[in-house]
């Protein structure tokens, strides 16, 4: 018996077998930092062009291009494509928009349903052969998409409410004891203010960061344990056959994650046109 | 002050599993709630699955932020 050595042996390759006497090579976060194609110095700052960012600008015209072919021309008998959008329109309304809003949700359907679908495609570009990499998963792109959120029900809370009571409305919810006022003041200024956009754009990134980490965990183990022996043909076949099933719960993952987005993104307008009574 | 005990190791892998208690029963507790709900009140099952997933979303930011700080903190 060979000593095994360690994955980070200069003397293994990138990705071993199990006979050649190398470790395990456990993914870490360091398959999430891509090499960039290029990069553009435009103003003193350095814009990366990655796989990342092209797959983000992909996404934004594939949602773009569905509803642009599917509503015009606009139909009274629609066609397949159309009934096609019309139903993905009417899923955010009713399900989102209506369901938590009310009836004055109807205007804000266009931003949730932009979210709901960006949040969707990217998130499943994580399964999508020769893609497969989940654009969520870079935390830069939930934090850009929360700050739109974030900024979006700020304005609304302090346009419909009033600035001052937007706050005080939120920190001082009716039916508590005044002492416990106190307490519950500043910290519901921080969930408010803080808490909240923070957890939604950490709540995105880490199930798409973990569910990647898994996946790329048992594709590795699948070919690592490919050798010619009983525990090795056992081994990589259960593998392969966690990664099939693990990537079909990771596309449930994916939809559940971007109506969750949603979800809270309409919860939190909501909160914002209609102060707690 | 001369150290007395030291862990080390994987301790964010430790770290994980602890953060990881507290939305497991949290998220025991609402889904079991929820499907009790859903088998007394059928008709309401819309509303009672919206706040069920909400909650569940809440209550799992935990155990993820515990997955993430290993790697963001870690060594």
């Amino acid at each position: 018996m060979s000593v095994v050595k360690l994955s980070g042996d200069s003397s293994c390759p990138v990705t071993p077998h199990l006979n050649s006497g190398c470790g395990f090579p456990a993914p870490n976060a360091e398959i999430f930092f891509l090499e960039p194609y290029a990069t553009l110095n435009i103003f003193g700052m350095d814009f990366v062009i990655g796989k990342t960012s092209i797959l983000a600008a992909l996404v934004s015209i594939i949602v773009a291009t569905f509803f642009l072919a599917a509503a015009r021309p606009r139909k009274m008998i629609p066609g397949k494509l159309q009934s096609l959008g019309e139903q993905a329109y009417l899923f955010v309304r009713d399900q989102i928009a209506r369901e938590v809003i009310g009836k004055d949700g109807d205007r804000f359907v266009p931003f949730l349903g932009s979210l709901f679908f960006f949040v969707w495609i990217s998130n499943l570009m994580g399964v999508i052969p020769g893609a497969q990499f989940p654009i969520m998963s870079s935390l830069a792109f939930p934090v850009a998409l929360t700050l739109m959120v974030y900024l979006t029900y700020m304005y609304i809370g302090m346009k419909t409410q009033g600035p001052i009571k937007f706050f005080t409305s939120a920190m001082f919810p009716p039916g508590v004891p005044k002492a416990m006022y106190v307490l519950l003041a500043p910290l519901e200024l921080l969930q408010l203010v803080v808490t909240r956009p923070v957890t939604q754009a950490i709540r995105l990134f880490a199930n798409m960061f973990a569910g990647h980490l898994l996946l790329t965990t048992f594709t590795l183990a699948a070919y690592y344990l490919i050798s010619p022996s009983v525990i090795g043909v056992l081994g990589s076949v259960t593998s392969f056959g966690v990664t099939v099933v693990l990537t079909g719960f990771e596309m449930f993952i994916q939809g559940l994650q971007a109506f969750i987005f949603t979800l809270l993104t309409a919860v939190y307008i909501g909160g914002s046109l209609h102060a707690e009574h | 002050m001369s150290v007395l005990a030291e862990v080390t190791g994987s301790i964010g892998s430790i770290g994980y599993g602890l953060a990881a208690i507290g939305p497991g029963v949290g998220i025991g507790i609402i889904f079991g709630n929820g499907v009790q709900a859903i088998a007394r009140q059928p008709e309401a099952y819309g509303v009672i699955r919206q706040n069920m997933i909400l909650g569940f979303a809440l209550t799992e930011a935990l155990a993820l932020i515990g997955f993430v700080v290993p790697f963001v903190f870690g060594a």
